[in-house]
């Protein structure tokens, strides 16, 4: 730590160099922080679905419905714990723009396959208790102002006409990620109420399977079970699930992967050259530094310790950014969350850590090889 | 007692046949050819002689920053030309004190920090260390500005500066390379009556070169180097 005072005048040195260089680490892991945001924001129904939980869907498509009546048949086969379902409902509240999704749930079962979505005992009841009524996440509650015994209108798209519900509950997610913008009615509700072509169908079961390690084995005996019937099923994982749901979206992980790897490449060469710059610029010093007594691995060590200080004050800052952005981000897009996920922080400290290294390696190799007679001889 | 024949016994610095050559492409450079040179502690030596005769070839060599090509220097029974890169370092931090005609200060660092530089590899406290660089920016007359950079100071209080960053850790001997050279008189003899005190009064070892007579006239013994080998002065 005495030395400290040394590798800090350094920075100090070209003050405006070293603020741009630190400015610029401040944009690249800004921009690093905001793409993991988008990426999280797509992929958290994928990280955060239930290892255990199988998704039956119809083997046609995931809008083809599937009978009702498979509900009692899917617990029946051995290793399926639980079944609930759900259907897509479609509608509009008040204008097209104002998306969230909304399912009409199987009320018995619902809440107990998703305990990730905490709802109060109380509140639950007075839902089940309320044939037109409904749970709202908290997000989209939030957005709305929706508030426990409000009733809301919503336009009916595929089940023509206009709804009203009840607000009964409102729910929170558990885990970072968790989606709050979900609407939930009562399936029993749509059966009544509904037109008669979706009646006795259900749009896909969720399962919970006893031992997620044969969760894969499950779901081929439920599709077998279902073979050569006029509703052929298709299992997966819910997290296959949600990531094919993500995949026709296009190749975001792609996308982000390619701009991130382009902003650090450039940000590898801009510290890189500033680090150069500064090594050659002082040459004597460092020279100096060796004459008086110290060590070529001290030298070496100075200058990765400069390039790695501004690297770390750049980068930090750039999360900070980051994570003091993405609520911003979740307002201008409302219906999707954004956060940092901690393991991005972390991949964006390491990247910083090893970008900072990297930059600084090859000036710092050529101050240790530095002979202090050519260096003196020189000036 | 300074002695060039080779002859003398248990001095501090002793020089044995030295010989350093350069090869500048096809050329070769026979820059010190089998030079001796002895020097007790408490000498004050004046190296003098034409540009390009080697003077600063001499001092890199007795101060451990380059190799000799033959030969042998010994400085308090430790024979350098035979310590390895890392040892060098290490020992001269310890036993030398260089001071260059252009000061080399770093100028990031005040006064205080580059004298505090050399004492940093040594295991004293801060506060002994701070009494260490007080004490010797006293000795050189800045004890008022120590906490000023390079660039705030003049010529010969850089020069002050850097002499107070040689002598801080009680180097065995002092190495000046034309320490006068880009000063004006004034200054020149400011530093030339500091390095004498240091000399008379501390008891410092001195090896110098200079092109100037009058900082040579301090010395208590000029040499001059003349084809390769040292020659005392008539
Ligand atoms: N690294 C080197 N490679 C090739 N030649 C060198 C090298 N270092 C010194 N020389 C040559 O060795 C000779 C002695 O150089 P040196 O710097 O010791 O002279 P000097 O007496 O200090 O001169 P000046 O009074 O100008 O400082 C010169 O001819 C110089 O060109
Ligand atoms: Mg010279």
């Amino acid at each position: 730590m005495k030395y400290f005072a040394l590798l800090w005048a350094n920075l100090k040195r070209k003050k405006i160099r070293t603020t741009l260089t630190i400015g610029s680490f401040l944009i690249a892991l800004m921009l690093f922080g905001v793409l993991a945001a988008v990426h999280a924001a797509f992929y958290q129904g994928i990280e955060v679905a239930g290892a255990d939980r199988l998704v039956v869907i119809n083997r046609v498509s995931l809008i083809q419905p599937l009978p009702l009546s498979y509900r009692e048949r899917l617990l029946q086969l051995p290793g399926v714990k639980e079944v609930t379902h759900a259907s897509w409902f479609g509608g509009v509240y008040q204008d097209e723009r104002n998306f969230f999704p909304q399912f009409a749930i199987e009320t018995e079962s619902y809440r107990r396959m998703f305990p990730e979505f905490a709802i109060s005992d109380g509140q639950w009841k007075a839902f089940e208790g309320d044939l037109q009524g409904c749970v709202v996440g908290a997000a989209t509650a939030r957005r709305y102002g929706f508030k426990p015994g409000d009733r809301i209108p919503i336009k009916g798209t595929i089940f023509q006409g206009m709804w009203e519900f009840n607000v009964r509950a409102i729910y929170t997610g558990t885990r970072q990620g968790d989606d709050e913008t979900q609407f939930w009615f009562h399936k029993k509700y749509l059966e009544e109420n509904g037109p008669d072509f979706f009646k006795g169908l259900v749009g896909w079961y969720t399962v919970r399977v006893g031992n997620p390690d044969q969760a894969g084995a499950v779901g081929k005996a439920i599709d077998a079970r279902f073979a050569n019937s006029s509703n052929e099923t298709k299992t997966e994982p819910e997290r296959a699930f949600a990531a094919a749901f993500v995949k026709q979206m296009g190749n975001i992980e792609l996308l982000l992967l390619t701009i991130g790897g382009v902003v650090f490449f450039t940000l590898l060469l801009v510290t890189g050259n500033t680090m150069a710059t500064s090594v050659r610029e002082r040459t004597a010093e460092l020279a100096v530094l060796k004459t008086v007594g110290y060590s070529d691995r001290f030298v070496l060590g100075l200058v990765l310790a400069e390039s790695l200080l501004i690297a770390l004050q750049g980068g930090l800052l750039g999360v900070l950014a980051a994570v003091g952005i993405a609520p911003g981000l979740s307002q201008a897009m409302p219906g999707m969350t954004f956060y940092l996920p901690t393991s991005s922080l972390v991949l964006g400290v390491v990247l910083t850590v090893l970008v900072g290294l990297a930059a600084g390696l090859v000036p710092a190799w050529s101050a240790m090889r530095l002979r202090v007679v050519d260096a003196l001889r020189r000036v | 007692m300074v002695r060039v024949d080779g002859t003398s016994n248990g001095s501090l610095i002793q020089v044995r046949k030295l010989d350093k050559r350069y090869q500048r492409g096809s050329e070769e450079i026979h820059v010190l050819q089998g030079l001796n040179l002895d020097v007790e502690a408490g000498d004050f030596v004046a190296f003098m002689g034409p540009s390009g005769s080697g003077k600063t070839t001499l001092l890199n060599l007795l101060g451990g920053l380059d190799v000799p090509s033959a030969g042998t220097i010994t400085v308090a029974g430790d024979e350098i030309s035979a310590l390895s890169a890392q040892k060098l370092t290490a020992w001269r931090a310890r036993h030398v004190g260089f001071i260059f005609q252009m000061y080399n200060l770093i100028p990031v660092l005040t006064a205080f920090q580059n004298v505090e530089l050399p004492l940093l590899l040594t295991k004293l406290s801060r506060a002994e260390r701070r009494r260490h660089v007080e004490t010797v920016l006293e000795l050189v007359g800045l004890a008022d500005r120590m906490q000023h950079y390079p660039r705030q100071l003049s010529g010969g209080q850089e020069q002050r500066v850097a002499i107070a960053r040689a002598i801080v850790a009680d180097p065995t001997f002092l190495l000046a390379d034309e320490p006068t050279g880009d000063l004006d008189r004034r200054s020149a003899d400011e530093i030339m009556e500091l390095i004498d005190r240091l000399v008379n009064e501390h008891n410092k070892t001195v090896l110098m070169v200079t092109h100037d007579p009058r900082a040579a006239e301090r010395a208590h013994a000029v040499l001059h180097l003349d084809k390769g080998v040292l020659i005392e002065a008539a």
